[in-house]
């Protein structure tokens, strides 16, 4: 299994601990990456507000590069999955909106023939290394750990683009991959909901609301951590936990994990490795309660 | 098949109202809607459930509700596609507004928000002899966003709406760009000029949760990008919002890459203090944790930046032309 790696700009930025993860776990996986090291950001949704047509034309040329090497791309952030099925999904059904963009990819020598396959690391998790095979590299079962999904909205929404109707299991694809770790699934109303990061700078309050809404939610229903594979969802949750707790005058103190974090933990691999200490919640109690020192 | 309707009920007529869980079972075909199941249980089961509905056929908009946890008119809603072996159906009042008994809900807040807007259009100069005639080439964009029937769906499961009452919404913001775009209006800036500030366009985080529910295709959150997007085209005054999709944008041109310092920096403006010194706390601790860019603090450029450089100029001067 040998994948186009698109890591994303958070996972070069400001979760290197999502990208440590990853590049600790995928190995032992029997999964090789070449990583896109010329491919651009895909616009986040943000860049597309400005211009829709110059998001399609970045996605179109990492896709096109993805396509040369005869690779299925990975990606490792729900947002970058869900712009860049949607931004496919656009070439895909439209042939001259396509040869237009391929006019301007020309003079680099690239042209999308619209074969590109984008998968989320979770949904390669259960599709092509299947479920059987990945239970066989759990070594340390997260027996008693309970876990909350947060998928990220772009994972979620909408359906037609990530091909929901033809991969049904990808709606519950993180309670699938949480109870294979042997931990245990926390349903909560919020799974599905927004992280609030798109408007962290535009309207802090509600922002800082959506986490204390959601970090409060899924305590209450009793998760010991959430785990998102989303990078920019972590980056609210974790990064922005203690003032949302302020400014709803309380405490929250929930660890939110990468996806690969809690993989790596099944597999038997150290907190460190997987670049745990960088949470900004400390997992350490959530870690001890299943027996995991965290400085190992 | 055999299906129970599990049925949230409200009586604001009891003595101490409280909202409680109802099961009804009903012996559906697989061609009923879940819309028939409800009326089914109100006929033939329990003459005391409220609920609205007229049309049966997606068109009138009255039977928005929640089926297993979305929003959706109940009419267009088959059995089959939410229980496909039978079995439980939850169903419940719309949410995001309030409920006047069991799933009939208030939407007056939803009418006030799309009177907010002023959905009508706006012309300048005399009145034409008979109709604002427009070519249909120029109307044909708006077909979509005119199919919208008022049901309230986007609303209901809206994600800013569940902590933000004060927030305009999506279909009032749809129906904004409804007038927005279209040709005859003569108002454009300055309907722009609203929606830009607080509870407006910006406010949106593009969950999809409007796109995804929305029996019509009107695709809410669609139009609020092209709001957006023609509200920085007409240059209505800067907002945090504008301000982050142009740094985002104008970082990608430069980088390839986004630098997320430096979009937080130049979104909220060097002159805004009290917010930049506000990051330095999550700054400090995640630098004692180690969250340092793999790529440097200067966040250098990716490899091939040159090919990006061009996409942007050659877009630019395809958007001129």
């Amino acid at each position: 299994m040998k994948y186009a790696f698109y890591p994303g700009c958070v996972s070069k930025g400001a979760c290197p601990e999502l990208y440590q993860s990853v590049a600790t776990v995928y190995p032992k996986l029997g999964i090789e990456l070449e990583e896109m090291t010329t491919a651009s950001c895909t616009g986040a949704g943000v860049l597309q507000e400005k211009d829709e047509r110059l998001g399609d034309t970045l996605n179109a040329r990492t896709f096109a590069l993805a396509e040369r090497k005869g690779l299925p791309i990975m990606t490792i952030c729900s947002t970058c999955q869900g712009v860049m099925s949607q931004a496919n999904r656009r070439l895909t059904t439209d042939s001259d909106y396509l040869a237009e963009i391929n006019q301007v990819l020309r003079e680099e020598g690239l042209q999308y023939q619209g074969t590109t396959r984008i998968r989320h690391f979770v949904w390669i998790l259960l599709e092509d290394v299947g479920k059987d095979e990945l239970r066989r590299y759990i070594k340390k079962p997260l027996t008693g750990l309970r876990a909350a999904p947060f998928y990220g909205c772009y994972l979620q929404r909408p359906t037609d683009a990530l091909g929901f109707d033809q991969n049904p299991d990808r709606s519950k694809a993180l309670e699938q991959v949480i109870e294979i770790l042997g931990a245990e699934v926390v349903d909560f109303p919020g799974k599905s909901r927004c992280c609030g990061f798109p408007i962290l700078t535009i309207n802090e309050p509600n922002s800082l609301s959506m986490v204390a809404t959601h970090t409060t939610d899924a305590k209450a229903h009793g998760a010991d951590i959430m785990v998102t594979p989303c990078p920019l969802c972590h980056l609210n949750l974790d990064g922005m936990q203690t003032k949302a707790a302020q400014q709803h005058k309380t405490s929250i103190d929930l660890p939110i994990l990468h996806l690969p974090q809690l993989l790596g933990l099944a597999m038997g691999m150290a907190p460190k490795s997987l670049g745990l200490s960088r949470n900004l919640v400390s997992p350490k109690a959530a870690m001890e309660k299943i027996g995991i020192g965290s400085n190992t | 098949m055999e299906t129970t309707l599990r049925i949230r009920r409200f009586n604001p007529g009891q003595e101490k109202p409280a909202p409680y869980y109802q099961e009804y079972a009903v012996e559906l075909e697989s061609s009923d809607s879940v819309l028939d199941g409800l009326i089914k249980v109100r006929e033939k089961l329990d003459d005391s459930l409220a609920l609205r509905c007229s049309c049966r056929g997606a068109i009138c908009g009255s039977c928005g509700m929640r089926i297993n946890g979305q929003s959706a008119l109940a009419c267009k809603t088959k059995v089959v596609s939410v229980a496909p072996q039978g079995g439980t159906i939850q169903v419940e009042p719309m949410n995001n507004m309030p409920v006047i008994k069991d799933l009939v809900t208030d939407m007056s807040t939803f009418w006030k928000k799309i009177r907010q807007v002023n959905p009508w259009l706006q012309p300048k100069g005399p009145p034409p002899p008979s109709e604002y005639l427009a070519p249909a080439e120029a109307m044909k964009h708006l077909s979509g966003v005119m199919t919208c029937i008022m049901c309230g769906v986007c609303v209901s499961d809206c994600t800013v709406l569940e902590i933000d009452s004060k927030f305009v919404g999506p279909a009032a913001l749809a129906k904004a760009y409804r007038f927005v775009a279209d040709p005859r209006d003569a108002f454009t800036k300055q309907r722009l000029t609203i929606l830009n500030y607080s509870g407006g366009m910006w406010d949106c985080t593009r969950c999809m949760a409007c796109v995804q529910v929305c029996p019509k295709g009107v695709a809410p959150m669609d139009r609020i990008m092209s709001l957006r997007a023609k509200g920085m085209a007409v240059q209505v005054p800067s907002t945090s919002g504008s301000r982050h999709a142009e740094v985002f944008t104008d970082i990608i041109r430069r980088k390839g890459l986004l630098d997320e310092p430096m979009l937080a920096v130049r979104t909220l403006g060097l002159r805004n203090l009290p917010r930049l010194f506000g990051m330095i706390p999550l700054a400090l601790r995640s630098l004692v944790r180690g969250k340092v860019p793999g790529s440097g603090p200067l966040h250098r450029p990716i490899a091939g930046i040159h090919h990006i450089r061009r996409i942007f100029r050659h877009t630019r001067k395809k958007r001129r032309t």
